[in-house]
């Protein structure tokens, strides 16, 4: 009798909780085209799988008549889950409950969830929908947010972290996602910014909309601070289970193996590359020939296009792609570039996903705006993150690799572990026109017909130098193959280097470029 | 035989030239508005902040010493003292006391 009482205590207590910040809230929530903290939860996760913690926690703000304030689960939903079986912590901002702003409660039930991730070695993933620190409990809400940026330091590279941004993440709180592995963003419910475009109107008298300032557009183009940007939120948690499927649960594990399939008869490399260095080409396309079921998971499409990252499976296995993309900006490296590379890399790197790096560039992009934005220290990244890389590093050199550019891309002299070249390869100081350009200045200069002296030159520099012979004579090349034995030979050297071990001299950490 | 990039495509590919070499490719938004670098005029003196000129010290046509005050500029709550940048003549003053001014733009001149 005693025990049935209370077990109907307990059901009437959830009920009331579960209720969040109330019906019209929730009306108010759904006006603005998004769903609530927990139908978001439910949506992303395997069914039945929510286990939530901390749905009684009450705040303790005295301040400001806030004493008679009840806020549910005090504007925050968190608990542990899978995604297609892989066991994951989550956090949810209830933005029903005072706009998801955030007081001590609120915080310290958000660590309380990473504390939980980072001990059981799983991913972690925040949900971000909040109107901000919570005024009324002052800096108590900062300490909240130094406290969640201390262990999003302290889980990277151990287990992965994903931040989805799902309404408003502004001011501080938006350096914990920027803390974070991957950001997703969607469409026109996004927002991101350090300054609004109130301060900003007041202070700088520029008037600027939210969604021009820091919308799901602005952070998937420009800025480069999301990672994959969705349509619908629908679309958003389809992305987010599906990049779950490709990274391990922590720096330990392996991620989940797949079924191995054999890439689309559509893709065949030997087909896609054009044999002249300055005809562009999808290099997307000759990835997706590469490897298993030519399904090919792209990060940060539409920011810095000139080069391409992301996940796909070879033998069933996760690898992470490095590639020029010849089809934008000739495939340059620039500032952007060099910083998406550079932290892809580091993220392979630390949850041991090999490396496959495709190269067809020119070097880098010139121009003045490139030198002043520091192109030498965003550079200079890439440099790092492949030296420092202990994976399986799988060099792949399609056609140009000139100057600088051939030795960030994951050269020999960088320690890849293969370096394989396509016989369209051109491994050479620059390009044939500029360096017979240099060469034979004086031959051109003292001529009858200088230009056609120039393209005589050319011509003599490209048969000699332009190939991935001269590199092959040193053994900077480990073996010119054809296109159409990539993927095998690619098979061949995971394969081998299951094992890999080397050894880095020892030191607390170093010191990249940042 | 898949579709090379930018054969046949709305989007028409451009010409990048790097060292010597002309790419078919196509550019990006942030390097199709990139800024062209321009020496910088010592004798003009820009806003590096928006803000409000709050009071003037000089005239048009007054001779003026290097360092000294010709303005101040409130920005961002901050006082900042405008001075000459050479000994000269004011060619042009283009502000007036109170008037609101954005980022980089021309308000004196010296001769």
């Amino acid at each position: 009798m005693g025990l049935k009482r209370k077990i109907l205590e307990l059901h009437k207590k959830r009920e009331e909780v579960l209720k969040g910040g109330g019906e019209k809230a929730i009306e108010k929530q759904a006006a603005m085209g998004k769903l609530t903290a927990r139908e978001r939860i439910v949506s992303l996760l395997d069914p039945d799988s929510f286990h939530e913690y901390d749905l009684f926690v009450e705040h303790e703000a005295r301040d400001f008549n806030m004493d008679k304030k009840i806020l549910h689960g005090d504007g925050v939903i968190i608990g542990t889950g899978t995604i297609y079986g892989a066991p994951v912590c989550i956090f949810a901002q209830d933005f029903t409950v005072a706009g998801g702003s955030l007081g001590m409660m609120h915080a310290r039930k958000i660590t309380k969830i990473m504390d939980h991730a980072l001990k059981l070695k799983v991913p972690l993933i925040g949900i971000n929908d909040s109107g901000g620190a919570r005024i009324q409990e002052g800096v108590n809400s900062l300490a909240g947010y130094g406290e969640i940026f201390f262990r999003n330091t302290l889980s990277s590279g151990v287990i992965p972290q994903i931040s989805v941004i799902l309404g408003p993440c502004a001011g501080g709180a938006v350096y914990s996602p920027a803390l974070t592995d991957f950001v997703f963003v969607v469409d026109k419910i996004s927002k991101m910014f350090i300054t609004g475009p109130e301060v900003i109107k007041t202070v700088l008298g520029e008037e600027i909309s939210m969604e021009d300032l820091g919308g799901a557009k602005v952070h998937s183009e420009i800025t480069g601070n999301a990672h994959f940007y969705a349509k619908s939120e629908a679309e958003c948690f389809e992305q987010i289970k599906k990049l779950v499927s490709f990274i391990p649960w922590n720096n330990i594990r392996k991620a989940k193996a797949f079924e191995p399939k054999e890439p689309k008869s559509e893709y065949r490399v030997s087909e896609i590359v054009p044999g002249d260095p300055r005809q562009p080409y999808d290099v997307r396309d000759v990835i997706k020939g590469i490897v298993d079921d030519s399904d090919f998971f792209e990060i940060q499409e539409f920011w810095a296009a000139n080069i391409v990252i992301g996940f796909g499976r070879m033998n069933g296995e996760t690898i992470g792609f490095v590639a020029n993309q010849p089809l934008v900006l000739a495939g340059v490296l620039d500032v952007d570039s060099s910083d998406k590379a550079a932290r892809f890399i580091r993220f392979c790197d630390a949850f041991n996903i090999p490396i496959i790096t495709l190269v067809d560039l020119p070097g880098y992009l010139p121009g003045v705006d490139q030198e002043h934005m520091g192109v030498i220290r965003h550079g200079a990244k890439v440099l790092y993150a492949y030296s420092e890389a202990t994976v399986a590093k799988i060099t792949v050199i399609l056609r140009k690799a000139y100057g600088g550019g051939y030795i960030a891309m994951a050269s020999r002299h960088l320690r890849a572990d293969f370096v394989f070249a396509w016989p369209t390869a051109e491994i050479a100081v620059m390009g044939p026109e500029g360096a017979a350009n240099i060469i034979f200045r004086k031959d051109i200069m003292e001529a009858d017909d200088p230009d056609k002296m120039r393209k005589q030159k050319v011509k003599e520099y490209k048969e000699k130098f332009a190939n991935p012979y001269v590199a092959a004579a040193r053994g900077y090349v480990d073996s010119v193959i054809e296109p159409e034995e990539t993927r095998k030979l690619i098979l061949h050297a995971i394969d081998v280097s299951g094992s890999k071990s080397v050894f880095l001299p020892n030191k607390k950490h170093g010191i990249p470029p940042f | 035989m898949k579709d090379n990039g930018c054969e046949g495509k709305k989007k028409r590919c451009r010409t990048l030239m790097i060292e010597g070499t002309k790419y078919k490719t196509y550019l990006n938004k942030k390097y199709e508005t990139r800024k062209f670098w321009e020496k910088k005029d010592e004798k003009k003196i820009y806003t590096f902040i928006p803000g409000t000129v709050v009071k003037l010290y000089v005239k048009k046509g007054q001779s003026v010493k290097k360092g000294e005050p010709l303005m101040l500029l409130e920005a961002m709550k901050m006082r900042n003292i405008i001075t000459s940048p050479s000994d000269g003549k004011i060619r042009k003053l283009n502000v007036k006391e109170g008037r609101k001014l954005k980022k980089d733009q021309l308000m004196a001149e010296i001769e």
